[in-house]
């Protein structure tokens, strides 16, 4: 998947060259903050195992196999800006000293394989960490479906970047189909192969795994026979499970609504198109400017049943908007406990 | 790493290019690469023009056409792709040998592969004249962030050990027998997948304290400072001057 020189435009190549620039930077502050002081050699070394495990090849069916793309992998076993910045440095490294995908074509390598698999994954994965039982076993099933996901959202996002920016114009339905297609089925190998190292992880090392902070077992101190919580320094989580059925809720009711019930929905035109079209009123009006978008019009472009269409198209928005949405949480939240923090500061001095 | 600490995709000699200061030398390859990949794909001759001078530089780097050669190689999975693209593309067609080929793919299948190709080998020249360690050096001076020059210096570094660890966990896999032949023994990559992790983690807490107990403390000092002096850069940047010419007239023609 590292696009060589020239397959991308110019303009649209210096674009993600930007937006790389940009997390990468990101990123760096990112990463002081998940491994403090220690930033550079843990980093640099966990780089070196996502190069070494590319290189580790699964056997898929007769005679072929398929290889690790490992941001999933890195962003749950390090966390999320570790894990953009180690994979980061691999495609630079790969892409000056291999020469593979091009110097120019850096940017959109780095947005589509390190930035969009790492963030995707880390999204879905937190997402299913807050739904699931705190379970060990979670973690790897969270992993699983994570990683399943990144690699068709990086497919997807390569579509993107080729519909804008691509030197060739091969239909983009069939660039797409194409690409999601195959990466489907690589997704199923990269998340089977992810989950089961984050088990084997897990079972060994379980301090290790970033996304499995929250699972580790309260200390207990053994106080006159009696067994006591050990003093933590960290303020216990309220109303924890409350949240958790909400967050389940919202999740299996939008895509109750958003797959089935508009798998069922009429799909005839809503009362103003039809009204439109029977009065002729349309004829001026302009197309929308997203019409040609992959999922323009509430439909899964080359699907050709309408329902299945509409339902597919339903999932994956739901999908992006609770990763969207998500994302807009988090930061705000983060921010808020970091204001919290700092005005407590003051008391525990 | 008992075998000598220059790498393999590095190729020693005492020629011109490869006295030049790295900073240059990767300022030039990038923007070689930024004027080949503006040109239009209608200039077939621009490009036999850019084959010329990224030859010229070979020769005067003293590297061998059939190294130059075996290390263009890794671009065949999207040679596969291009050759595929006059097929599926859309627009008029014509008639080639029997087949029904679109003119416009045809046009991209030759822009990829020229412009593809040219990256390649102006990266492959790159790495065959610059020394690792100096390639880092010079993208610190090019002002990349000291931190980020770190991680890949620590991850060029130890690169070699942890595939060598993986090298030795495949071999203790097979002479127990072990081998890969279906999905029902991916648990067992996976296991080795996660020791591994494991291991380069911890490798990497031990070598912090290492690092700690020598007086680290957030930064590499730099022992040898390059810079490079105006005939120098002038000299590397021949390359990109040379080949904006051959863009500009590309343009124009």
């Amino acid at each position: 998947m590292h696009v060589p020189d020239g397959f991308i435009n110019a303009p649209v190549s210096a674009v993600t060259g930007v937006v790389a620039a940009g997390a990468i930077a990101v990123s760096l502050r990112g990463a002081r903050r998940e491994l403090d002081e220690r930033t550079a050699p843990l980093a640099g070394l966990v780089a070196a195992f996502i190069f070494a495990v590319q290189m580790l090849n699964f056997p898929v069916a007769a005679g072929t196999s398929g290889h690790l793309l490992g941001g999933a992998l890195a962003a749950i076993l390090v966390g999320p800006y570790t894990g953009v910045l180690c994979v980061s440095v691999v495609l630079l490294m790969q892409g000056i000293l291999f020469a593979d995908g091009g110097l120019t074509a850096l940017g959109v390598n780095i947005t589509d394989m390190a930035i969009v698999t790492t963030v995707v994954s880390y999204a879905v994965f937190r997402v299913l960490v807050k739904v699931l039982p705190r379970k060990r076993r979670s973690i790897t099933v969270a992993a699983f479906v994570s990683a399943l996901l990144s690699v068709p959202a990086a497919a997807v996002a390569f579509t993107l970047i080729y519909a804008i920016g691509g030197t060739t114009d091969v239909a983009i339905s069939k660039v797409a189909t194409a690409m999601i297609g195959v990466h489907i089925l690589i997704g199923v190998g990269e998340a089977a192969i992810t989950g089961l190292t984050v088990g084997a992880v897990i079972a060994v090392r379980p301090d290790l795994v970033y996304g499995a902070r929250g699972l580790q077992q309260r200390l207990k101190l053994r106080v006159n026979g009696e067994l006591v919580d050990a003093p933590t320094t960290v303020a216990p989580v309220a109303a924890r499970s409350s949240h958790r059925k909400v967050w389940i809720t919202g999740l299996v009711t939008s895509l109750v609504l958003a797959g089935f019930v508009s798998f069922y929905a009429s799909a005839s035109p809503d009362g103003l198109e039809k009204v439109a079209k029977d009065k002729g009123i349309d004829q001026k009006a302009e197309k929308h400017a997203t019409k040609d978008s992959p999922l323009a019009g509430y439909g899964v472009k080359d699907i050709s049943d309408a329902r299945i269409s509409g339902g597919l198209a339903g999932v994956i928005g739901v999908g992006v908007t609770v990763v969207a949405g998500s994302g807009v949480f988090w930061a705000i939240r983060r921010r808020r406990s970091a204001d919290a923090s700092a005005v407590s500061l003051p008391e525990s001095v | 790493m008992g075998a000598g600490h220059a790498h393999r995709l590095y190729r020693h000699e005492h020629s011109p290019v490869h006295a030049l200061p790295p900073h240059t030398k990767l300022a030039a390859a990038f923007a070689f690469v930024v004027v080949v990949v503006s040109t239009p794909r209608e200039a077939m001759w621009a490009f036999a023009l850019y084959a010329a001078l990224l030859a010229t530089v070979a020769y005067k780097a003293r590297v061998p056409a059939g190294f130059l050669l075996k290390r263009l190689l890794i671009e065949i999975p999207f040679v596969a792709f291009a050759v595929l693209m006059p097929f599926v593309a859309e627009g008029e067609r014509v008639d080639v040998l029997g087949m029904s080929l679109s003119v416009n793919g045809l046009w991209g299948a030759w822009n990829v592969l020229a412009k593809g190709t040219l990256g390649v080998a102006a990266s492959v020249l790159l790495a065959s004249t610059t020394e690792l360690r100096e390639l880092l050096l010079g993208l610190q001076r090019l002002k990349l962030p000291p931190l980020l020059v770190q991680i890949a210096s620590f991850m060029i570094r130890y690169g070699d050990v942890i595939t060598d660890e993986m090298r030795r966990m495949r071999i203790a896999r097979e002479s127990r027998g072990f081998e890969a032949r279906g999905v029902r023994h991916w648990g067992v990559l996976a296991k080795s997948a996660g020791a591994l992790f494991i291991r380069s983690y911890e490798r990497g807490e031990r070598v912090h304290l290492a690092m700690v107990s020598r007086g680290y403390a957030g930064s590499m000092p730099v022992i040898d400072e390059v810079t490079a002096s105006r005939a120098q850069w002038s000299y590397a940047l021949a390359l990109p001057f040379a080949a904006l010419v051959v863009c500009l007239l590309g343009w124009t023609l």
